[in-house]
């Protein structure tokens, strides 16, 4: 079933309230929601929960042959799921456009941003190659599923550990997780998304927007940026057309936002492998 | 299990889980049939066909001595429509002689629309997609769209029922919205001390909220929202903490 459009009632008072300077929730314009990250008992599972906006990622790997032409590139590639666990407007095996726009903007984000040293999975040139796959699952939907996916999927390749190979002539060994600490990917820098929601013909703009924002909105933007204030990735698929210095005002607010997710993200690394550490003695 | 149970805790919370069969009350099932032999089932429970009663979903299990009601108080998020019982929903669609309306349960539901205070065909109120609608169930049968209407059937007014304007409408647990309907409920006591707001509340978890100015409505949604697992001290220091805020 397709999810109802708000009633009138909402969309009059959101705008209403956005007039005033206020968000549904309680936030100002460019506050993020609480994000929590919780992570699996293996490597590379993590959960985020950004507001009500709940989204798992659980990496894995294995080893492959190469394609001809780039034998020594390893693979990345996303899965994503939207399943009526979701939100009721999701069905099984039927993509939405909505669908096709997170899927694809992940990949952009973090595929062609070179986020991950793909040369780096390399095992035996033109022989074997480690394959990492991101499985992405929404599990709730309340708006910006495009930066909390993000999020996890980073994340989780961060937290993610292969297992160490040792290559003696053409034997190829790979040893267990007992056998060997597993080694981390190697990745270059981290990629964050931070989405934009346009009221009031661009002239409001809210980061993070929740479901409701997101069906009342005039207009989106996906911004992608690493802490080295570099943009990876943009994305604005329709609605209402921008200024240039509206765009421009957007990346400095994104900016700040990824190096303060950056933090958050790292420190929760390090509190995990920390426990892990512990957890081992 | 339930007989330990029932003798220990006979008049403390009862938790009951989906298929459990109720050996506890049978002794006051056997007692009153005697005197009073009619049982009244409410929500959760069934009667299977040897006469036993069977809870079909988990929860405490209640008890009232007026009309020996038993039911099993649960939550739950997703709507099943009941007769009789006063829900929210938005319209969505409009025929000849209906109203489609999501009340957030699996399928809309049919609004008749004569079924106003003083309709006729002549004179009937138009409401338009994406209205929000006060309104009460009249009919619920399994695996049929539920039916609605708005007004009372009895005296044929409208009783509070129809279309609500303004205001703000949020979406709560199941067990949240029916403490809600609680006149002595110590959220909405609290909230009323520091704040004058319309609210009306839908069995269907959602409530709607109206208040002199958008601020004052938000936090009222909001803490609303929080109230559901806080203790009454917590609830009062945290609308303490929101309208201090303001």
């Amino acid at each position: 079933m397709r999810e109802a459009e708000p009633s009138t009632n909402e969309r009059e008072f959101v705008l209403a309230a956005l007039k005033e300077g206020a968000r549904i929730d309680g936030r100002k314009f460019y506050d993020f929601r609480t994000l929590r990250l919780s992570f699996g008992s293996d490597y590379g599972a993590v959960e985020v929960q950004l507001g009500n906006t709940r989204v798992l990622a659980k990496v894995s790997c294995e080893v492959i042959r190469p394609f001809p032409d780039k034998p020594t590139e390893g693979f990345l590639t996303f899965n994503t799921e939207l399943s009526p666990m979701a939100s009721s407007a999701f069905e099984v095996g039927r993509q939405t456009d909505e669908e096709v726009l997170v899927s694809r903007l992940i990949e952009k984000a973090m595929r062609r941003s070179r986020a991950l040293d793909t040369e780096g999975l390399c095992i035996v040139a033109g022989e074997k190659v480690w394959s990492i796959r991101v499985d992405i699952h929404f599990l709730d939907h309340d708006g910006n599923l495009v930066d909390a996916a993000c999020i996890a999927a980073i994340t989780a390749l961060l937290h993610f550990r292969r297992p160490d190979v040792t290559v003696v002539g053409e034997d190829v060994t790979i040893h267990t997780l007992e056998q060997r600490n597993p080694v981390p990917l190697s990745i270059h820098h981290i990629p964050i998304c931070i989405s934009f929601a346009f009221f009031d013909n661009g002239e409001r703009v809210l980061v993070d927007p929740t479901y409701l924002e997101e069906q009342i909105k005039e207009g989106d933007m996906t911004l992608t940026l690493n802490v080295h204030k570099e943009v990876c990735a943009m994305s604005k698929a329709g609605g209402i057309p921008m200024e240039l210095d509206q765009i421009l005002q957007c990346t400095k607010i994104a900016v700040v936002k990824v190096t303060e997710l950056t933090a958050l993200i790292q420190e929760a690394l390090e509190a995990d492998a920390k426990k892990r550490q512990v957890s081992r003695k | 299990m339930a007989s330990t149970l029932s003798e220990e805790s006979r008049d403390s919370l009862q938790i009951v889980l989906p298929g459990d069969l109720l050996p506890a009350t049978e002794s006051s099932f056997n007692e009153d049939s005697a005197s009073a032999p009619i049982i009244k089932l409410g929500p959760g429970l069934q009667p299977l066909q040897d006469d036993t009663i069977s809870a079909v979903k988990a929860g405490v299990l209640k008890h009232a001595e007026v009309g020996n009601r038993w039911w099993v108080e649960s939550n739950q998020r997703r709507y099943v429509a009941a007769p009789g019982e006063s829900v929210i929903g938005v319209v969505v669609g409009k025929t000849v002689e209906h109203y489609k309306v999501d009340i957030g349960a699996a399928q809309t539901a049919l609004l008749g629309v004569l079924a106003f205070e003083g309709a006729s065909k002549r004179n009937k109120p138009n409401h338009e997609i994406g209205t929000l609608l006060y309104c009460r169930i009249s009919l619920a049968n399994k695996d049929m769209e539920a039916e609605l209407e708005c007004m009372n059937p009895t005296t044929g007014k409208s009783d509070g029922y129809g279309d609500l304007k303004g205001g703000f409408v949020f979406k709560t647990s199941l067990g949240l919205a029916r403490r809600l309907l609680d006149p002595k409920t110590l959220i909405l006591r609290i909230l009323g001390q520091h704040i004058p707001f319309e609210t009306a509340v839908g069995m269907n978890g959602k409530v709607w909220i109206n208040s002199a100015n958008a601020k004052h409505t938000i936090l009222i949604c909001n803490a609303i929202k929080n109230s559901e697992f806080l203790s009454q001290e917590e609830c009062v220091t945290m609308v303490k903490g929101l309208v201090d805020r303001l």
